[in-house]
């Protein structure tokens, strides 16, 4: 399994782990898990990348898709541990300026509460 | 070292192309980084041929062929589906594709922004990418 995906819900918080390679395939399991109902419910999503391998643009494109549906509901999407590759392909594209990229699960959870 | 690899035209064997690029790379002590950049630009194409050009149908197939000279990398990318418009590519806009929340068509601007030159080359026989990448 090239990907694998688990929620872990906190309060009005939903912490989603990424575990593997966010490609053309395996992206498709990442837009499902967004595009759930119930996750327009939180105020909050936490996305951990400590063991996100590897993002090609569809993972990205993923993303895109669906964040100005999160912001026009004033829900918060946070990323946080992510490793220096795969930042630096939000970098490459200005991502990084466009989406909330922390270092560590305590400051995604401090600007969670701003 | 075995140099080119041919897959069946499905988003699966996306990772054996990495793979492969990953293996083929591993001795150049290139940066993680750099490394996942290279392996990124090659999978972006890969993605779009097996997708796009073909229609993700199992009886087709690419080829991924990696060479390297004087410190440039080349790869040789060959499928037999649509031809890619070059002509017709846009550079994207990002803050309107989260706009309008569209989800493709920045792989080859990664592409772009990855690699030292990208060609594109059909005949009545086949397509041809070439990626060029100077590492030394």
């Amino acid at each position: 399994m090239p990907m694998k995906i688990t929620n872990q819900i906190k309060d009005t918080t939903i912490i989603i782990t990424l575990d593997g390679e966010l490609d053309a395939s395996s992206s498709v399991m990442l837009d499902e898990a967004l595009s759930d109902p119930e996750i327009m419910t939180y105020s909050k999503i936490l996305v951990d990348c400590e063991n996100l391998n590897y993002i090609s643009s569809a993972g990205l494109g993923v993303f895109i898709s669906h964040l100005q549906r999160f912001e026009d509901a004033q829900i918060k999407l946070i990323f946080y541990n992510m490793q220096d590759k795969v930042r630096n392909v939000f970098e490459i594209l200005g991502l990084d300026l466009l989406m909330t990229i922390v270092s560590d699960y305590e400051e995604a959870m401090t600007i969670a509460d701003e | 070292m075995n140099n080119k690899i041919t897959v069946s035209c499905t988003k699966k064997n996306l990772k054996q192309i990495r793979d492969f690029v990953t293996v083929y790379l591993a001795g150049y002590k290139l940066s993680d980084i750099l490394m996942n950049q290279i392996v990124l630009a090659v999978d972006e194409i890969c993605a779009n041929l097996i997708i796009h050009a073909n229609q993700e149908d199992p009886s087709k197939f690419i080829s991924l062929g990696i060479t390297e000279k004087s410190g440039m990398l080349k790869f040789e990318i060959t499928d037999n589906g649509v031809a890619f418009r070059r002509s017709e590519y846009r550079e994207p806009n990002i803050e309107e594709h989260i706009r309008i929340g569209k989800k493709g068509g920045v792989g080859i601007a990664l592409v772009n922004r990855i690699m030292d030159r990208v060609e594109f080359e059909s005949d009545e026989r086949q397509n041809t990418c070439l990626l060029y990448k100077k590492i030394k």
